[in-house]
């Protein structure tokens, strides 16, 4: 793979990311008669909720649910619309100009785009336990990833921990692949359940609600459940061995191969932020988000985000928030195209209907705060560096008052993922530290490239390119 | 770590990893066939402390996929898909590119 | 109101250097500072610890300079990263050697040694990886590299130790001169002290105008780059002069790659921006210049934002307006060396009213005949 002959110089609309707001937004640009590109790491449309949609080895839907596919049908509308994809491309720069920095098939590019669209979803929020490193511990949304675009299910005995609805899909879409569970740890604190209530009645007329239920009785029939679990420790040599796992005053070990983990996703923010728009913790989802208006137009003029990006609202949601940033498009850039496309209102109203429901889940899968800031000083916060906790507060002591100023002490955030895995409980654990809020605490100044980026692909950037100018924070 | 669910016909494709043949599916990912051939573990060393690492979010955020792929380093193993002759090196420690 | 012995303005190095030192000297300091110590410049550059073709009239500055980091473990408590594998100054060819001769004839007439010619055959002991074709350089054996914030912060926390007085996060409001004390406010509060230090970097120009006193300084952004960690191929700090490369390969095998290409830096909102059509030019350079690079890939870029004077060469010394002013600014992109040893020059300044160090060629009035414009204001 590499840069098409047909690519333009310069595009109407660049869209970041191939999931369902991503497909959603540039179909709607691209049949509004808008020159659209649509960029994506993966070799194939979906993002993470319709990975490999239209190369999945699991032909039906016995195994992956109907939910799955529903990615179908954006992936089928996208293709017709006449908008350009690049798959198999990383996209490691943005700025405040709307120059887009891609590299592919070992060479780079700068675009330009007179808006840009960025799709990036979600990630798994960290989660550090003692032995997180050891293979054989992964995430759960690695578990699926494997399960749709390889049809793979984990060899050996498999242990989940953690909470939130992907736990009990991904336990019960393995039951169906004839995989087995040795045992489920539920962290999902027990005052959850009470916080959560309150926003019972919302839930009770969304479609998560039979859904939801119906996994956890599907998954619950099959496998051994350890609810209100406290302490997790992934414990080995050279790799996983045994799980070790408290719960209030109970106690116990299991021998594992495998031990998926999770709790939960945030929105994935490197390149918003590198970009320099601006963003806010979020007190309730537990995270940093874009600071965005109704459509979806961030701090930067010209540059949009859509989809979990934005903040977490699921799938069905981030195809709505999709469509409503690509008008808003049309309505800047070719307001005659206008009746080509859905109304805002209807789309503002669809995505009203999905996000029903979600503030039970907000609060019932809170995670916990001994899962968000570790406790042990042994467990590693920054994967890259390996850094851990006890090195973080031994930092604090002496003086490490922000993300930014520990990199004085530590190397934390500067290794090759350059912070995704360990920023937010950087922050939670400074904040907790220090008796700050996370938003006082701030962030990692996150820069370009975003991704690492070659000296060969960066070197093979054409000298025609006029000045341009990529954005962060300095 | 990982097997096969289904019998599904994709084509074989043949690989390497540290010169070992290595038959994955098309489709497959880089990561998801070193995961699956179950003869190459651990999947790499970290260039920091050389503790072991295998791939942890398969989403292309974690970068403990890393591998040399055709020569060529540091590539994340998630993202990119298997094709026919395709030569993997496991990252062990610094050895990042040849000295 | 708060009151001191002096009050200085700016926590980079230089200001928390000489904050340090005034405190060896029994004084009292207040240092303020807009965002955090090293937050700018001082915390994000190239950490080079360098002698190496400095302008004449610093030499002796850096000497000194480098009489402290040699033992900077003692001074701060902290190794603050610094090694001492020598710069290497690289001739890509004949035609750039040439001068390279002169100079190190001429120094040696002026009785400095530090700069050494060395031929293709030192080079490449002491470069291994360079491209075959370089005829030869200068190196100066002594020099070396930091990691700049660490060593900041080092400054920072000592300073503060030694009963300075470290205000970060706030900004100088106003500054006024009433019966031989400045009197400066900064956020809520009045600071009041006979001496006042303008060590505040990028935002000195500003500071030395509200002063009475204006130099011609203009804001700039030099861009770095960084790669992964890759086999240790090189000890010494490589820079060329021609095609504008620094080059420095970390303990932990990390490349650093430089050379002073600029971003565009934005002071009032403390953004910069990157241009990656000049960071492409960079990237070609070590691909020509070290086939060993190739494969590697770039993890991280950023720029800092720093003071250029037009004669690159910085603002050093008393005020020519006011008593009980100093200034301490515009180091033109080379000023980590030179933190330590002006710190120390500096509070024997203000402590004794006198340093054995001629700073003639730094006065703040030596560009009165140019066209001074404030540059910085894009």
């Amino acid at each position: 793979m590499s840069f098409p002959e047909s690519l333009h110089a310069a595009y109407d609309v660049i869209v970041i990311g191939a999931g369902p707001a991503g497909l959603a937004a540039a179909a709607t640009t691209a049949e509004a008669g808008l020159r659209t590109l649509l960029v994506d790491e993966n070799s194939a449309p979906g993002g993470q909720i319709y990975r490999a949609i239209t190369t999945s080895p699991l032909k039906n839907s016995s195994i992956l649910g109907k939910d799955y596919e529903a990615g179908n049908d954006l992936v089928h509308t996208f293709e017709k619309s006449g908008a350009d994809r690049l798959a198999g491309c990383t996209v490691w720069s943005l700025d405040r100009e709307r120059v887009v920095g891609l590299s592919c098939g070992g060479e780079a590019r700068l675009i330009k785009a007179e808006r840009v669209i960025i799709a990036t979803g979600a990630m798994e929020r960290p989660f550090p336990i003692p032995g997180w490193t050891l293979p054989g511990v992964m995430t759960i949304g690695a578990g699926q990833t494997l399960l749709k675009s390889s049809g793979l299910i984990p060899s050996g005995r498999l242990a989940l921990a953690g909470q939130g609805p992907l736990l009990w899909l991904y336990a019960a879409q393995i039951l169906r692949a004839g995989g087995h569970i040795a045992a489920i740890f539920d962290t999902t604190p027990l005052a959850n359940y009470i916080s959560a209530a309150l926003h019972l009645p919302g839930f009770i007329f969304s479609p998560y609600w039979t859904k939801g239920l119906g996994l956890i009785r599907e998954v619950k029939r099959a496998v051994k459940i350890v609810t209100g679990v406290t302490r997790l420790e992934a414990q080995g040599k050279n790799k996983l061995q045994t799980l070790v796992w408290e719960a209030g005053s109970r106690t116990g070990s299991i021998d594992l191969d495998v031990l998926m983990l999770h709790q939960g996703v945030v929105p994935h923010v490197n390149l918003a932020m590198a970009a320099g728009i601006k963003h806010e913790w979020d007190a309730i989802q537990l995270c940093f988000r874009p600071v965005l208006d109704e459509s979806g137009n961030s701090s930067i003029k010209g540059i949009m985000i859509a989809g979990d990006g934005a903040g977490i609202g699921g799938a069905e949601s981030a195809a709505e928030r999709g469509r409503l940033a690509a008008i808003d498009t049309v309505a800047n850039l070719r307001p005659d195209a206008l009746a080509q496309i859905p109304s805002r209102d209807n789309v503002r109203n669809r995505l009203a209907q999905t996000m029903r429901g979600r503030a039970f889940l907000d609060h019932l899968y809170r995670p916990s705060k001994v899962f968000r800031i570790p406790q042990d000083a042994s467990t590693i916060v920054c994967r890259c560096e390996e850094i851990t906790a006890g090195e973080i507060r031994a930092s604090i002591a002496i003086g490490a008052t922000g993300p930014n100023q520990l990199k004085a002490y530590r190397r934390t955030g500067m290794g090759p993922c350059q912070g995704r895995l360990c920023s937010l409980t950087v922050t939670e654990l400074m904040a907790d530290e220090r008796g700050k809020s996370p938003e006082e605490i701030g962030y990692y100044r996150l820069r370009s490239p975003v991704k690492p980026i070659s000296l060969a692909e960066l070197a093979s950037i054409p000298q025609d390119e006029t000045a341009i100018k990529a954005v962060v924070r300095g | 770590m990982f097997k096969r669910a289904t019998n599904h016909q994709e084509p074989a494709v043949q690989i390497t990893v540290d010169g070992l043949p290595v038959t994955a599916r098309r489709g497959d990912t880089v990561s998801a066939a070193i995961l699956t051939a179950g003869c190459v573990e651990p999947y790499r060393y970290t260039a920091v402390n050389g503790t072991p690492r295998a791939p942890y979010c398969m989403m292309g955020v974690c970068f403990d996929c890393l591998v040399t792929i055709d020569g060529i380093g540091n590539r994340q193993g998630c993202l990119i898909p298997v094709s026919d002759g395709m030569v993997i090196t496991r990252q062990n420690g610094k050895r990042e590119i040849e000295s | 109101m708060q009151t001191a012995d002096v009050i200085i303005v700016g926590g980079g190095i230089h200001g928390c250097s000489t904050a340090l030192h005034l405190t060896l000297r029994g004084l009292k300091p207040i240092l303020i500072e807009k965002d955090y110590a090293g937050r700018h410049a001082s915390g994000v550059n190239a950490g080079g610890v360098r002698q190496l073709m400095r302008h004449i009239a610093e030499i002796p500055l850096s000497i000194r300079s480098m009489d402290i980091w040699e033992k900077i473990q003692d001074l701060v408590e902290d190794d603050c990263g610094f090694d001492s594998h020598g710069q290497v100054l690289v001739a890509e060819d004949e035609s750039e050697l040439a001068p390279m001769r002169d100079r190190v004839a001429e120094l040696n007439l002026r009785g400095f040694n530090h700069e050494e010619l060395i031929d293709a055959e030192e080079l490449r002991r002491l470069v291994p990886a360079v491209a075959e074709s370089c005829p030869g350089g200068v190196v100066s054996r002594r020099d070396g590299a930091a990691n700049p914030a660490q060593t900041t912060t080092a400054f920072r926390r000592m300073a503060e130790r030694r009963g300075a007085r470290i205000i970060e996060g706030v900004r100088v409001d106003t500054i006024k001169r009433d019966g031989g004390h400045w009197y400066v406010t900064a956020g809520s509060e009045v600071y009041s002290a006979p001496v006042l230090v303008n060590a505040a970097g990028a935002w000195g120009g500003k500071l030395a105008a509200i002063l009475g006193e204006p130099v011609p300084l203009e804001v700039v952004a030099p861009m770095l780059m960084i790669t992964s960690r890759v086999p240790t191929f090189i000890k010494p700090v490589v820079i060329l002069r021609g095609r504008k490369l620094s080059f420095k390969q970390f303990e932990n095998g990390t490349v650093m790659i430089g050379g002073g290409y600029l971003g565009r830096a934005y002071p009032d909102t403390n953004e910069t921006d990157l241009d990656w059509t000049q960071l492409k030019n960079n990237a070609r350079t070590v691909w020509d210049l070290f086939p060993i690079m190739r494969e590697a890939t770039i993890v991280r870029a950023w720029a800092g934002i720093e003071a250029k004077m037009p004669d690159d060469i910085p603002v050093l010394g008393p005020s020519r307006k006011h008593d009980g002013l100093f200034h301490q600014f515009g180091f033109s992109l080379h000023g980590f060396q030179l933190g330590p040893g002006t710190g120390d020059i500096m509070a024997e300044l203000i402590a004794t009213g006198n340093t054995n160090i001629s700073l003639e060629a730094f006065r703040p009035d030596r560009f009165e005949t140019a066209d001074i414009g404030d540059k910085h204001e894009h």
